[in-house]
């Protein structure tokens, strides 16, 4: 007669099973990692001189925190909220102000054709050392909002989608009219000597 | 003729537990693919800004982390309650973030070292001036990715 095998007995594999999802809800954390992507720019040399660039004083927008979290966006007094629609306003010039960026045309090709943008704009965020980190990520986070704005609604108007479902092709073609220029200013020791 | 039986003791079956195991281990692998592990232990205190327009970090191996942020209670009295930089496991100085990252640079693969992204977290009462040092000591080593930690902001 054949012996009969026994069978394992599986009744605490449940337990072991259960003891090791509870180590790994105990050691790993859900938050994901998330964040407000920026390039920096690259080293300057030793050497060189750190010079006030010449830039055209219409096509500089210049967006100042100082250490009680204030800001002053083109000399005037600024609430952090209105910031959005005062960068789109100038990144866009859709006036043709005279203190506003230059617009310059150039030809897309299809759909867009000639366009008229603001190539050589700069947004300058100026600092301070006391400045809450808070308080400039704001500002950061208001600047490339109000990019990706402008890009969306430039997607919306030509394609009718959003600028995310896009081909890389024409993201490219509309990163190029609104182009994302933020500059910091290098830092410098005002108390210092 | 067939007969039916029946018994005179009614017991309740036992209930058939041989799948509990094979849903816990399907509960278990959820888990482990949702969640990531504890990068460090943190030695300071990070209440993360917030912001909106966020990207999510991609590919855990070509990331590397800045902590910024007052010591936590533990390390009080050690360090004190100044704002701290926390390189890996340990106190740093911000003069010692150049070093740290062409060490982390050389250890990856040469074809993944141009997409290194360093993430700064850091806490958001931070004062800017040593963010501003981070930053420059960034550029020095050409850490030029980085990114700045935030939360997602659901209302002003």
């Amino acid at each position: 007669m054949a012996k009969k095998i026994p069978q394992i007995n599986a009744s605490s594999m449940a337990d072991i099973s259960f003891l090791l999802l509870i180590f790994f809800l105990v050691t790993t954390s859900m938050d994901v990692n998330q964040g407000l992507a920026r390039r920096l720019p690259p080293p300057i040399p030793p050497d060189q001189k750190i010079e006030d660039t010449d830039i055209n004083k219409r096509n500089l927008f210049v967006v100042k925190i100082n250490w009680e979290n204030k800001l002053l966006v083109q000399g005037q007094e600024l609430d952090v909220r209105q910031l959005r629609a005062k960068a789109k306003e100038f990144i866009a010039n859709p006036n043709d102000d005279a203190n506003m960026p230059k617009l310059v045309e150039e030809d897309f090709g299809a759909p867009f054709g000639m366009v008229k943008y603001a190539k050589d704009h700069v947004i300058s965020v100026q600092n301070d050392a006391d400045t809450q980190y808070q308080a400039y990520l704001e500002v950061q986070n208001e600047l490339v909002a109000a990019y990706n704005e402008l890009r969306e609604e430039c997607a919306q108007q030509y394609f009718h989608k959003s600028y995310n479902d896009l081909d890389e092709e024409w993201q490219k073609k509309i990163a190029k009219i609104y182009p994302q220029k933020i500059s910091e200013a290098e830092p410098k020791n005002y108390g210092g000597k | 003729m067939a007969k039916i039986r029946r018994n005179d003791k009614r017991e309740m079956p036992a209930l058939n537990t041989s799948s509990l195991p094979d849903i816990i281990f399907m509960l278990l692998f959820f888990f482990m693919s949702v969640t990531s592990m504890k990068e460090v232990t943190y030695k300071v205190q990070i209440q993360n800004p917030q912001a909106t327009e966020l990207t999510k970090l991609e590919k855990k191996s070509l990331v590397r982390y800045i902590y910024v942020g007052t010591p936590t209670a533990e390390f009080r009295k050690q360090y004190g309650a100044e704002t701290r930089i926390q390189l890996d496991d340990a106190f740093a100085d911000a003069k010692e973030i150049g070093d740290y990252i062409i060490n982390e640079r050389s250890s990856m693969k040469e074809s993944d070292q141009g997409l290194m992204t360093v993430s700064i977290k850091a806490d958001k009462e931070t004062k800017m001036g040593i963010i501003a040092d981070i930053k420059q000591e960034l550029r020095r080593a050409y850490a030029l990715k980085i990114s700045y930690a935030a939360t997602q902001r659901t209302s002003y």
